[in-house]
This record gives structure tokens, sequence and C-alpha cells, in this order.
């Protein structure tokens, strides 16, 4: 009989959700910020899916007659290398152009592992509290304790580094902000109407994590995944400048940064352009981060950063 | 107050005692330290008598408490690659970290509370803005990236700066700035935010309309208030640093335990690595147990909710 209490109520909730994404997608274009970082991000997702389009070249073919060719601006320079060659004349552009394939890769799949993770036991913990609260709570404590750097560097060194393990120990090492986050979300939706309701109908618990709680956590979800892909990808380009990121020859932007800091007086733009590229990728990440926060966030709203 | 600290101190150690089990697990999949330390041509019968010796082959709970309980006696076991106590080791090369880890907190505070007061004071103005949009960069900036650039600028290019070591004050410019520039931006960005929400506060309000000089308002009551989640995060950033002080020091070769750790790696040292680990993370939990007492001291109301 009061089934469809809890089916009205949860529609309701499910309404507003969307309402609230459609405001929010409208904050979101309000925002300069935001529009200039979500643009650019779109651009570097798009060249690093198909530069081989318009740029196709191999990342590895040496050219050791070309070797540390600058820029084509600069003198010396020409266009058949549009940013210079490395020191075994590799082209730098198209280097840069897969190094970004890698890094958003590792960064998005990290991600998502430290995400999914994060949200079973984030679920577990707060829906069902308890002892499993505690213990989930109480390793979350150590491993926010444990230095980020030093837990990936010190993992990679036992499992050694293969892109499968940079992505499982990026994501595993970071599934306590998102765990912690959405413990939080769920302790108070689950006092809500919506789910008592579902639960006094005597709908099994899994069910009304899944489709009652979970979708009304999105939010602080989706803000903090982008904040994390650009720590990640940052973490990602730190662990490969050390050599312990993706294996060689494989090109990353870590990497083309070590190797080129050996050039460092003859080449600029070895050590210059692939962080460059780095940069530009998290700021953009950021801003859309930015505008996301305060579009999710009511609160913030009305205050200008 | 005594129950908040009772609790908090015995958060530090279950926290120390599951840093050191995780680190203590990971080591031992690394596989067999036994084969590390003989040479290549050992026979089966050597290696088995060193295992045993060793008690590698004792089952791994007992392994674990024996490495425990030397731990607690300072006892982190040898370097296999120089032959010498671990401890020893990190304790050699901890100042030199604790210099730069200090001077890049020391830069992003001194630099960044200033910056995020008047940009929240002067909300809108060209000087908030481009602190701001510089903060922005500043957060984008991978730090190894940031030295490498100031090694192009100061160094190779002007040659104003050394491009490595440790010792003068010239040296240490770099790699501070290196590593504390995205906690300026961070502390920045925090402080104006913390700072625009304190000001709209009644008793901010009050104190104005009471005819207190502006700067009082601004220093005395709004600062203060605004330092308590600038103290939390500024703890929480010291885990950040340590991560941040294994590449700086790679890039600026800087004698530190982060070179150390790294070394370590690439030589397969895992009792070094393991030890350094668990002395960096007890040093960032005794940290954080830090943070929380000059918390209790900034905010009188933790250690009241604590008591009801």
């Amino acid at each position: 009989m009061s089934r469809p209490v809890a089916t009205t109520e949860r529609f309701r909730h499910l309404r507003a959700s969307l309402r609230l994404w459609g405001e929010t997608l409208r904050a979101l274009a309000r925002s300069p910020g935001a529009v200039v970082g979500g643009l650019l991000f779109a651009l570097i997702v798009a060249c690093s899916l198909c530069f081989e389009v318009f740029y196709a070249k191999d990342p590895l073919a040496q050219e050791l007659m070309a070797r540390l060719t600058p820029p084509f601006w600069q003198e010396g320079g020409s266009l058949a290398y549009p940013l210079g060659t490395d020191n075994l004349g590799r082209d730098v552009l198209v280097r840069i152009l897969y190094g970004s394939r890698v890094s958003l890769m590792v960064g998005f799949a990290s991600v998502l592992v430290a995400c999914g993770s994060g949200i079973v036991l984030g679920l577990i913990s707060g829906y069902y509290g308890g002892r499993a609260d505690n213990v989930i709570m109480r390793v979350a404590d150590v491993f926010m304790a444990y230095p980020f750097m030093l837990l990936t560097i010190s993992i990679i060194a036992v499992l050694g580094n293969s892109i499968f393990n940079l992505i499982l120990v990026l994501g595993l090492s970071d599934w306590v902000t998102y765990a912690r986050t959405i413990r939080g979300s769920v302790l108070s939706i689950k006092e809500k109407e919506f789910v008592l309701a579902a639960r006094s109908v005597g709908t099994r618990n899994r069910v009304i994590l899944l489709r009652h709680v979970f979708p009304n956590v999105l939010s602080p979800i989706l803000v903090l995944g982008t904040v994390r892909v650009a720590n990640i990808i940052i973490w990602e380009s730190g662990l490969s400048f050390l050599g312990m990121g993706v294996p060689p020859p494989m090109p990353t932007w870590g990497r083309m940064l070590a190797e080129g800091r050996v050039y460092i007086t003859d080449a600029w733009w070895l050590v210059t352009l692939p962080g460059l590229a780095i940069m530009l990728t998290i700021l953009s990440i950021n801003l859309l981060g930015d505008g996301l926060r305060d579009a999710l966030d009511p609160r913030l709203r009305n205050i200008p950063r | 107050m005594g129950r908040y600290l009772l609790k908090r101190l015995w958060h530090t150690v279950y926290v120390v005692v599951g840093i050191s089990i995780i680190s203590f697990f990971f080591i031992h999949l690394s596989g067999d330290p036994v084969m590390l330390m003989l040479p290549g041509d050992a026979s089966m019968a050597e290696v088995e008598t060193l295992r045993q010796q060793l008690g590698f082959n004792d089952p791994l709970y007992v392994q674990y408490w024996r490495f425990a309980s030397h731990a607690v006696r300072g006892d982190l076991g040898s370097s296999l690659y120089h032959r010498v106590p671990a401890i020893d080791l990190i304790f050699e090369r901890l100042p030199a970290s604790l210099e730069l880890a200090g001077a890049a907190m020391l830069i992003a505070l001194v630099v960044s509370i200033p910056l995020g007061i008047v940009s929240a004071v002067k909300r809108g103005s060209l000087l908030d803005m481009t602190s701001m949009l510089g903060a922005l960069f500043g957060l984008s900036m991978p730090h190894f990236w940031l030295g490498i650039m100031l090694i192009l600028l100061f160094s190779v290019t002007l040659g104003w700066l050394p491009t490595s070591g440790r010792g003068t004050l010239a040296q240490l410019v770099m790699p501070s700035i290196a590593l504390g520039l995205s906690l300026m931006a961070m502390f920045a960005r925090l402080t104006r935010s913390v700072m625009l929400e304190v000001l709209s506060q009644d008793y901010v309000r009050t104190a104005r309309a009471k005819g207190l000089r502006e700067k009082i308002v601004i220093g005395k009551h709004a600062l203060k208030n605004a330092l308590i989640p600038l103290v939390t995060v500024a703890g929480m950033q010291f885990g950040f640093l340590i991560g941040g002080t294994v590449i700086i020091e790679t890039v600026f070769a800087w004698p530190g335990v982060g070179r150390l750790v790294v070394q370590a790696i690439f030589s397969r040292d895992y009792p070094l690595v393991q030890a350094t680990v668990l002395v960096l993370a007890v040093i960032f939990v005794v940290v954080n147990l830090l943070v929380d007492l000059i918390y209790l001291y900034l905010d009188p109301q933790i250690s009241y909710l604590e008591q009801k």
C-alpha cells in the first residue's frame, strides 16, 4: 500500500535533482572561467584522441641527423618538426600529443578506480554504520595519514612499473577522499523520508542504496573527481619523471621532462614544452572544477570568488 | 580537554600501527630479500641457512611482531646497500629535508596570507583578480617542472643561482620556491574565501559598528577565526610537502630523505625504503597531532563540544 508513497517521493527527488543538473549547466555556462576551461579541456581531449588525423607521425621514430632541432620559429628550426626534436631526433610535438593520451588515460582510469572503490566503501560505511563503518573509517584514517606520494612510490617499487600497476596504485591510494565524502552525504540522506519510506515497505537495502541513495550523492563526487583527475595527472607525471611511471618507450610528459633535463643548456624546448602541456591540461581541469563547484554548491553561488 | 587528548593520542597510535602493517606487507610482497643479500652463485643450502637465520621461514605475523618490536626500540633494520642501520642514514638526511619543507611552508604562508587577506578585503580589485589568476596558474604547475623552469631561467640563462646542492642560502632559494608555490596558491585562495566568509559575520559588523578601526577588525576579529581552517589545511599539506620533497630533491640534487628513498628504490634496498616510509609517515602523523593541539588553542569550541 505504501509503495506509491516511496515511489512518488523518489520521483520528486529525481525531478529535483534533474532540475539541479539543469541549473548547474546553466550556471556553468554563465561562468567565463568554466567556459574557457571546458573548451580548452575539450580541445585537449580531442587532440589526444585523434591527433593522428592531422599529425600522423611515429612518436618513437628517430632521425639522428635532425637531433636537437629547435622549434620552427627559432633559427635552425623547420616546419617538418614544428616543436623541434629531442636528443634522438624524435618529434617533440607528436610525443607531447601522445603523452597527453597516456596522461589523460591514467588520470581518468585512476579516478575511476578510486571513485569506484571509494563509492562502494563510502556507501557501506555511511548506510550500514556500526562495525563496518568503524573498520572502514579506521582503515581510511591510516591511508589518510600515509603520505600519498610515498605510498604510491613504495607500492610501485614493489610491484614494478606498468601502466596497469600505475592506474591501480594511484587509484587505490586515493579512495579515502571519496569514501569520506560519500559517507558524509549518505549519513544525511539516509534519514530523508523517501529512504525511510522505502525501508518501511521492506525494500532490500541493496536496492535502496543503489536506486535511492546513490543518485543523490553524485554531485559531490563529480566535483571531487574533477579536482582529483588534475592531481593524479600531476602525480603521474611526477612518477614518470622519477622513472617510476609508465615504462619506456611509451612517451609521457614526465619522462620527456626527465630526459630533456640533461640537455637543459642546449635545448630549452625539451624541458619547457612538455611541462607547458601539463600546465594547460591541469589549468583547464581546475577552471572547470572551480566552475562546477560553484555551480553545484548553491551556498557559494552568490558569493563572487 | 583530557578526553579529547586521549582520543587523539589513541588515534595516533593505531594510525602508526596501521602504517607499519601496510609498509611491512608491501615490502613482503616484493619477494625474497635473501636473494638480494647473497651473491648470485650462492647455493640453495646457503640461501636456506640465511633464511633460517634471519627468520624468514617464520609465519608472517611472527615476522611482523619481530619487526614491530624492533621498530619500537628504534631498530628499523639495516640498509642492504649501505650496510649500516637504516635509521642512521635517515636521521643523517632528515635535517636537509625538514629545512627544505620548512622553507617552502614559510614562503608559502608569508606570501599567501597577506595576499589572501588583501584580496578578500579589496574584493574585485585588480590586485584581487591578478593574484587569484596567479594562484590558479600556481596550482596548475607541477612543482618539479617549476623547479626546472627556475633552473632554466636563474641558473642557465641568468647565471644568478646555483643549480644544485645544499649549504648556502642561495642554494635553498629555488628548491623551496618550487616546492612552496602550489601551497602558496592554495593558501591564498583559501585565506581569501575564508576571510570573505568571516567578514560577512555578525560579530565583524558589530566590531565595525562600535567604531573599531578597520585594521583591528580585520587583524584581530576576522583573522583569528580565519586562521582555524588555514592551520588545518597547512597541517594536512605537510604530507604533500613530504611527497613533494621526493621529486624536488631529485631535481636539485638536494641531499635529503626524498633522494635517499628514490635511490633506495632503484637499488632495491627494501629495508631502507620501508624504514624511510615509516619514519616519514610517523613524522606526518605527529605533525597532524600538533596541528590538532594548535587547533584546540585557536578554537575553544572544540574542547567544549568534546566534553558535552
